[in-house]
């Protein structure tokens, strides 16, 4: 063996194990962060945890129920306004979006799946909180609903495409009306996939912060008034993790665990909902 | 089974008026779906007009020194967002330098090299660390990475490299180094995610092709699988810039938040996001607030042209497809 050949087949043998190994460290990184949200966090959740409010900085004790409660609306808002914005939006394209105005539509979302998620806060905050004058939740919805339309438009539209032609054929030649054929054959024979977008997105924007810094802005009280300032799990996280108290500290660690959980929920049921209608899809 | 009587079954006459579309409910559907994706190209347009409005009176004042110059005095009102410019690139091209070649070596592993049952567990073990949520990325940053850093990295750094202007200074933790690194592991996903689309839409054609010619398996990667799918490589190197260059939360807790230019990775620096999300809340003069607009303008700007960018190289290898908008 010559030692040209020799030397080529060390460098293939050498550069395999260096992207196998590469990929080693990146699925380490993420089992490093999840280990220690674990070892870190799994101890502070207990009863009070999940029923108590924030007490005074400085004494022990309390939780953040307030958050989880605030999370819950504040997304939920979100997904009510951008929900049906974004599956509409995904239709047009896939069904209309051939011409001009699908270039544009299809470029501006992919432009706005990647706008910092601060500007869309300050932009909510000259829009909504200024005019009202306060703070509210009502204001965090609609940043996050921002950031979730673009997201729910290209996955829709992606899956509705995988719909095969045929179906499409069959209906219109039974003599069905365009939107009919659209929203109860097409619609509905990509649900599982749109479902999964919309999961996907709602787990994505869930541990968001920077939108909220300034619409939601967060609220030491237990608050469930929409138009009102209210706390969110990813605002308090920020807030105790950069705080002085090693109480904080030990919240702050819990309820990111709590979070993690919650959007690894959200992103694991997506997967499960798309595989279980599309066979092992992707 | 008696044959279906047509007679009864044709319709009368043709309905001249379903087949060409023409239908009062086709209408109606097509309206409503165009106002809702119209939605978008207006959010568009009201977001940089927003923006520059209200970042007007401060660009009218300071000009193109607000870009130039440092000195960032809220008293005295005067403003200069060059630390935080600098910050940012410097941060975002820190971390394309450590996560480019650990995200395209995953790619490349996945598409590659690993066997066909490992390819989708760890394909979606990666992309899992884009659903992790940015102020847990800087909760693990403050209390893991940093001291992981200050105990493992910067000491043998300094050892080796400790002459260079790069590494000077007193490492206090929250530093360029800190928010680089946590940056890098950030964007991972998503430049792995797309370059693997990449990769996966190379025809198979070109690693027979190579193959054929006796390549080793490493060659035919590198000679005929990477250069067919460079435009779209770089496009995801792109994306994952753009990510970096608005990434907020993580960055804001670990990188120090000083308005200076320093050489040293060891230093605190500033980036706009970091800026905006600081200082928003505090700026009580007008032209303090305006000068954080033209701030979330720059950003803003600088986001959109290299999002824009990454697309169209993206598109140009895999057409129209929605890759990257969804690396979960």
């Amino acid at each position: 063996m010559s030692v040209r050949r020799l030397r080529r087949r060390v460098v293939n043998g050498v550069m395999t194990a260096l992207v196998g190994v590469l990929s080693f460290v990146a699925v380490l990184a993420l089992l490093l962060i999840l280990g220690h949200l674990v070892a870190k966090g799994a101890s502070s959740l207990d009863w009070s945890f999940f029923t108590k409010n924030p007490v005074p900085a400085g004494t022990s004790g309390g939780g953040v129920a307030n958050a989880i409660v605030g999370t819950a609306i504040v997304v939920g808002g979100a997904a009510l306004i951008g929900l049906p914005i974004g599956i509409g939006t995904g239709l047009y394209l896939a069904e209309y979006g051939s011409g001009r105005l699908g270039w544009i539509v299809r470029f501006v979302a992919d432009v706005l799946n990647g706008t910092p998620s601060i500007v869309v806060g300050i932009f909510v905050w000259t829009w909504l909180v200024r005019p009202m004058g306060h703070f509210s939740a009502f204001a965090g919805s609609v940043a996050l609903a921002i950031l979730m339309v673009p997201m729910i438009a290209r996955t829709t539209e992606e899956l509705v495409r995988l719909v095969p032609h045929s179906l499409r054929e069959a209906a219109l030649a039974l003599g069905y009306p365009r939107w009919r054929t659209s929203l109860r054959i097409v619609a509905r024979t990509a649900l599982a996939g749109i479902l999964t977008g919309c999961l996907v997105a709602v787990a994505r924007i869930a541990g968001e912060t920077a939108p909220l810094l300034f619409t939601a802005l967060g609220n030491v009280n237990f608050n469930t008034h929409i138009g009102e300032p209210m706390e969110a799990l990813s605002l308090q996280i920020f807030q105790y993790a950069t705080g002085p108290f090693d109480e904080w500290h030990r919240l702050a660690w819990a309820s990111a665990l709590v979070l993690m959980g919650l959007v690894l929920v959200l992103a694991i049921l997506a997967r499960w909902v798309l595989r279980s209608r599309h066979g092992a899809a992707r | 089974m008696t044959p279906l009587p047509m007679e009864q079954a044709a319709a009368p006459e043709p309905r001249w008026q379903v087949l060409r579309g023409a239908n009062v409910g086709d209408r109606v559907y097509r309206g409503a779906l165009t106002a809702l994706a119209l939605s978008l190209p207006l959010l568009l347009v009201a977001l940089v007009s927003e923006l520059a409005l209200n970042a007007w009176p401060a660009i009218r004042r300071f000009g193109l020194h607000f870009v130039w110059t440092s000195v960032w005095d809220p008293v005295a009102g005067v403003f200069g967002a060059a630390p935080m410019i600098f910050g940012t690139i410097a941060s975002s091209f820190l971390a394309l330098l450590l996560a480019v070649p650990l995200s395209l070596g995953v790619a490349i592993y996945l598409t590659e090299f690993a066997p066909k049952w490992l390819r989708q567990p760890v394909s979606f073990l990666v992309e899992l660390l884009a659903a992790i949520p940015s102020v847990v990325y800087g909760l693990w940053g403050i209390f893991v990475l940093i001291p992981f850093l200050r105990t493992y990295v910067v000491p043998p750094l300094r050892a080796t490299l400790g002459w260079t202007p790069f590494l000077s200074g007193v490492f206090y933790g929250n530093s360029l180094l800190a928010g680089s690194v946590i940056l890098a592991i950030m964007i991972v996903p998503y430049i792995a995610a797309v370059s693997r689309e990449v990769l996966l839409a190379v025809p198979v054609s070109q690693r027979e092709a190579a193959l054929g010619m006796g390549a080793t398996r490493w060659e035919a990667v590198w000679t005929a699988v990477v250069p067919y799918g460079r435009a779209g490589l770089i496009g995801a190197v792109i994306l994952g810039l753009g990510r970096a260059l608005g990434e907020t939360m993580a960055v804001t807790m670990l990188i120090g938040n000083r308005h200076d230019i320093g050489l040293s990775v060891l230093q605190p620096a500033y980036t706009m996001a970091a800026a905006i999300a600081n200082e928003f809340s505090e700026a009580t003069t007008d032209l303090y607030l305006s000068a954080l607009f033209e701030v979330g303008l720059i950003l803003f700007v600088i986001t959109v042209a290299v999002n824009a960018l990454a697309r169209l190289m993206i598109w140009r290898v895999a057409r129209g497809t929605a890759v990257g908008s969804r690396a979960l």
